[in-house]
């Protein structure tokens, strides 16, 4: 709650210290959205590779690979028939070659690429996107301050998750290629190259996600130290706005859980490199298996709650701004969240029911899984309870809102089958956790990131991103997902294995009914196909409102909170004067008042705190 | 959706089927009542010209119901699961006596099957050892001595409704009794590396008299 004082800035910043090596959190912020979406890519890609071996596992790729005709008779009739006359010509044995001869990968291309998928979607595009770019960019903002805590921190934050992407993306192209042993790395596989043959694309993995983990602690605790000391005048923690409560909680979360996954991560890296046996067994002695996996859950499942508390943060603005009213239930949401967040340290078993864990810990994680439940409900009908009585509007970003809330329902509802011991028993590694997962982070956290996008881009550039590009995106994106997920629920149910490269051969003799696994997973293709698409209108759109987009005022959106009180574009210290807190966040339609909102920051009103 | 489940030939299946059925049910009627409410408050609650939001900041009673109930609802869910669960995988509650008892071990990328023979003694000399072929009778208690020999593989067997994880240098209890005689696949459920997508075996499930027979054409006496 200080005023930091470097309102007037006498020196002009050059283009390197301010769009490179910036200290300025928004400019980070925005560093770290670009950094997400480029990853989104990388890691989107991927998966639509595999998609094409999921739906057609002996069929070349399209465009890479070789015609039929070629194929068949050996006639050249593409353009990559003659790249592969040339590539099986050379001597030299090509990466495309090794990976995927004629333009049919491999299977243990196939591994590498899903492992690298989740690897890139968890820890390179939800995180930094959530966490990075939206804590950086609203944080100061929201609670009323010039800049982080620690700005320097802040930027060596950013550059070591830049340090960390180019080693992840370097692992693509050693011998023996990346990473094979699922995003989990579950020992012995990730213990030792003899079982996979994949020698430093798996080391590189550890290393990068290190630095990684070096990246997120140095930022959670410029956060933490930000949102405790330099609340404007008048934020109490309880005026303060639900994304903000989120993004604290997280901090708290990822500088616990990150330690974990690093030190995990260092044995890992001695077992490959120093020969030491923390995670492998043999006769002789030495570690277990069942040790990484603790390791890795222990920060595993507080992860996948910080891929999700932002998201249900951004959420919690969206609908009461869009439904003009308060949101239901202020405090008990911050409650939720908070137990939300204690639950997740003591759930982490559920992901190691039939791993060979003593099986009375199996019904001790059944219950306190259950019990998240409970706060998810929570929060599920206080957002309900926020669009009762209201006067909702259907603009892009409320629309996103909407499809995070009834998306998560769907991703909760499915959690309880697999918090169910005796039922995780059948559907533990099928397809129904991969739809489950998705439709949290992909229906839930994702719906969030593009909501937030769209909602603060008027604050982040002083343009609005197009609505008629943003609606499309938004509709084909929120069919082609639910065509892509939630058929996997069904193939799950019918027992279809989870990181397998060739579902045709699966079930044949397992399956009594007229069911067909392939009909299923080429619709999840071309779907998946759509998706993808669909994801570069939001990037056109993204990069061509940045400076074609129409010019958007201080408050489009008619907000209460702190970050629109500030000028658009937001100046280096974003304040002319620090705003005094007067009341909640969320003070919309409140009786008697002539306009629907009142800023947080509106001194003249009588107080009309919701808070405390 | 359920329809898609492989028949249940486990005598312990079908209490796992009936708790995926009562969840089924339960997520299909709170999944209707949720999206629908929020279906009808999109409509109803639209922004017309004129009209106002109401100021609501929120219910306690609302909140202590909405808790109460779900947590309710979850309770009872885990005190039906809790038997079910220790029925299959609880090594105390296992029938005694097992009709056959096997070692099954995972290795890159087979299922290796190790009969005691005879003597019902591991590491003797009337061992017999089979690869990817299972071969119990039919309604007899079969229990599996689960092991790897190098990556962490996982026993699964859908008609059974049993998978459990094989680890390296452990050996794991499981058991089941099959109801129905059948050839039914044993896929590897856990990443084992490149072969993992193409690791299965087979549990043939025998008639009682075949299933002498076939020890009889093993073990001649």
């Amino acid at each position: 709650m200080h005023d930091n004082g470097h309102t007037e800035h006498h020196h002009e910043e050059s283009f390197i210290s301010k769009y490179i090596f910036s200290l300025d959190h928004k400019t980070i912020g925005k560093q770290f959205l670009i950094y997400g979406l480029i990853m989104f890519f990388l890691g989107g890609g991927l998966a639509l590779l595999f998609r094409w071996k999921l739906a057609y596992p002996e069929k070349p790729l399209p465009i890479i690979g070789v015609s039929q005709q070629y194929m068949d008779d050996g006639e050249v009739v593409t353009g990559a028939d003659r790249m592969w006359e040339r590539i099986y010509e050379s001597e030299k044995e090509e990466w495309i070659e090794v990976n995927m001869p004629a333009g049919v990968m491999t299977d243990a291309f196939y591994n590498m690429l899903f492992t690298m998928h989740a690897t890139i979607m968890v820890f390179f595009v939800v995180v930094p996107i959530l966490v990075g770019a939206f804590g950086n960019f609203l944080i100061p903002l929201m609670i009323g301050t010039r800049d982080m805590a620690f700005p320097v921190l802040n930027m060596l934050s950013f550059w070591l998750a830049v340090l960390a992407a180019v080693l992840m993306t370097v692992g693509f192209f050693v011998p023996g290629g990346h990473a094979a042993a699922g995003w989990t790395g579950y020992a012995p596989l990730s213990a030792d190259p003899q079982w996979t043959g994949v020698g430093w694309g798996q080391n590189l993995w550890a290393i990068s996600l290190l630095i990684q983990g070096f990246s997120s602690l140095v930022g959670s605790i410029n956060y933490i130290t930000t949102v405790i000391n330099m609340r404007a005048p008048g934020m109490t923690f309880f005026r303060m706005p639900l994304v903000i409560w989120s993004l604290f909680i997280v901090a708290i979360l990822l500088l616990l859980a990150f330690p974990v996954l690093s030190s995990a991560l260092a044995l890992l890296i001695f077992d490959r490199l120093a020969g030491t046996t923390f995670f492998t067994a043999t006769a002789e002695g030495g570690g277990d298996p069942l040790l990484w996996q603790h390791l890795f859950w222990f920060f595993g499942h507080p992860e996948v709650y910080i891929l999700i508390l932002p998201g249900m943060g951004i959420a919690s603005e969206l609908i009461p701004v869009f439904s003009r009213k308060p949101i239901f239930g202020y405090r008990s949401m911050v409650y939720a969240m908070i137990a939300i967040a204690f639950l997740g340290w003591i759930v982490w078993g559920h992901h190691m029911f039939q791993s060979g864990m003593r099986d009375d810990l199996g019904s001790i994680f059944m219950t306190t899984t259950i019990l998240i439940a409970v706060p998810s409900a929570i929060k599920t009908f206080n957002w309900l309870g926020t669009m009762f009585r209201g006067s909702i509007r259907f603009t892009t970003p409320m629309l996103h809102g909407i499809a995070f809330v009834s998306m998560f329902v769907i991703g909760g509802l499915s959690g309880i089958y697999m918090a169910n011991t005796p039922v995780d028993i059948y559907i533990h590694d099928t397809y129904f956790i991969v739809a489950h997962i998705h439709y949290v982070v992909f229906g839930g956290s994702l719906f969030a990131i593009f909501g937030g996008i769209i909602f603060w881009f008027p604050k982040m550039y002083g343009r609005y991103m197009n609505d008629v590009l943003s609606k499309i995106h938004f509709w084909l994106t929120f069919i082609a997902f639910n065509c892509t997920f939630f058929p996997m629920h069904i193939l799950g149910v019918g027992g279809h294995r989870r990181r397998i490269s060739n579902p045709m051969a699966e079930a044949v003799e397992i399956i009594t009914q007229e069911q067909s696994f392939e009909d299923m997973n080429i619709f999840i293709t071309m779907s998946a196909f759509t998706l993808g698409f669909a994801q570069l209108i939001l990037v056109f759109n993204f990069f061509w409102s940045m400076y074609k987009g129409k010019v958007a005022e201080q408050n489009p959106w008619q907000v209460n909170t702190l970050e629109w009180e500030a000028p658009t574009p937001v100046p280096h210290g974003n304040f002319g004067q620090i705003p005094t807190v007067y009341r909640g966040p969320y003070e919309y339609s409140v009786p008697g008042e002539e306009s629907d909102w009142i800023p947080q920051a509106q001194p003249e009103h009588a107080p009309a705190t919701s808070g405390d | 959706m359920l329809h898609w489940l492989p028949d249940n030939v486990s005598t312990f299946g079908q209490g796992v089927d009936n708790l995926f059925h009562a969840i089924y049910w339960l997520t299909l009627v709170v999944f209707i009542l949720v999206i629908g409410t929020l279906i009808v408050f999109l409509i109803k609650y639209r922004h017309q010209e004129g009209k106002k939001a109401h100021y609501i900041e929120g219910s306690t009673t609302l909140e202590i119901i909405w808790t109460a109930v779900t947590t309710v609802i979850v309770f009872v869910l885990a005190m039906l699961s809790y038997p079910q669960w220790n029925k299959i995988k609880s090594p105390t509650q296992f029938p005694e006596n097992p009709d056959v008892v096997v070692q099954v071990s995972g290795k890159q990328f087979n299922w290796d099957m190790t009969y005691p023979g005879p003597d019902n003694e591991f590491g003797t000399d009337d061992d017999l050892e089979l690869e990817n072929e299972l071969h119990v009778p039919v309604n007899a208690v079969v229990h599996i001595r689960l092991t790897s020999e190098d990556v962490i593989h996982s026993f699964f067997v859908p008609q059974l409704r049993l998978k459990q994880d094989a680890l390296p240098n452990r050996f794991i209890n499981v058991w089941f009794e099959a109801e129905k005689a059948g050839r039914y696949e044993i896929p590897c459920a856990e990443l084992c590396g490149f072969g993992h997508s193409e690791m299965r075996g087979y549990l043939n499930v025998h008639a009682q008299t075949d299933y002498d027979a076939w020890v009889q054409e093993r073990w001649p006496q």
